[in-house]
């Protein structure tokens, strides 16, 4: 076996095991660490595949952002050590057949499908080029996502001050 | 990348999906159910990644969806966590089973 498959499946393999256990594990705490390091195997993944703005983006964003933030809101609401409730068993059994089946449908368009190999040069994804993409407003550019996308983060955070924000009633 | 095929990573992302799916069908406390969430908008982003890498190696369109989807996720979680706090000091708890105030 090559070195670079080795290190394909060994990512593959910990992100599917580290995610399986945050969406099976009882301790609440536990799980966040389980998706800290499901989203950190995604980032090498990005890695393996010379993308790296966006595994630099995946582990400043998810790693460093949105896990902090959901630990932060569990240490808010939460005794440090209060297990999870177990499900009733059928409704697990059920929900573990639907998710199988789905992945066994998906799987078998996957296997049967033949992929078009491209004979395009590839472009050069450098941080250079995805600015200039960015702001970019002619043929192939992304500066309207980009605008609507910005203004949809401010909108977002000022909401969730506002949702979040103690009023007189029930302080 | 000639020894990982295009379906390898895909099955790896459906994995991850259908992981998620099965955490936010099973879980009741909305923390975890937003976990399951994040696990899977990282199984599209790998999935769009994927695309970009082997079939449109000449164009950039699934860097800057990723990067999209990124933002909104963030933004997401920033308006689910302040909705869980705030369900919180109403309820005193962020099982979904619990907020039942519209129920008939």
């Amino acid at each position: 076996m090559q070195i670079a498959e080795f290190i394909f499946y060994l990512i593959a393999t910990m992100i599917l095991v580290f995610s399986m256990l945050a969406v099976t594990t009882k301790n609440i705490f536990h799980a966040a660490i389980y998706l800290l390091f499901s989203l950190i195997n995604v980032a090498a993944l990005y890695f393996y595949l010379n993308f790296e703005f966006i595994a630099a983006v995946q582990i400043v964003v998810y790693v460093g952002g949105i896990v902090v933030l959901i630990l932060f809101s569990l240490f808010l609401t939460h005794k440090v050590d209060l297990d999870l409730p177990a499900m009733s068993w059928h409704r697990t059994l059920l929900t573990f057949l639907l998710c199988l089946m789905g992945f066994a449908f998906t799987f078998s368009l996957v296997i049967m499908n033949q992929f078009e190999s491209t004979d395009h040069l590839p472009v050069d994804l450098s941080v250079a080029y995805i600015g200039r993409q960015m702001l970019n407003y002619g043929d192939g550019g992304f500066v309207l996502p980009f605008e609507v996308v910005s203004v949809l983060l401010l909108a977002a955070l000022i909401g969730s001050i506002a949702v979040a924000l103690k009023t007189k009633k029930n302080a | 990348m000639p020894d990982i095929s295009l379906s390898q990573i895909l099955i790896v992302s459906f994995g991850l999906f259908f992981i998620g799916v099965y955490g936010f069908l099973t879980r009741r406390n909305m923390i975890t159910m937003l976990m399951a969430v994040e696990l899977m908008l990282n199984a599209v982003n790998i999935n769009f990644v994927a695309f970009n890498k082997y079939l449109f190696p000449h164009k950039g369109d699934g860097l800057f969806f990723t990067i999209f989807i990124i933002v909104i996720a963030a933004a997401e979680a920033a308006v689910a966590i302040s909705i869980i706090i705030n369900l919180y000091r109403k309820f005193k708890s962020i099982d979904s089973d619990v907020a039942d105030t519209l129920r008939g």
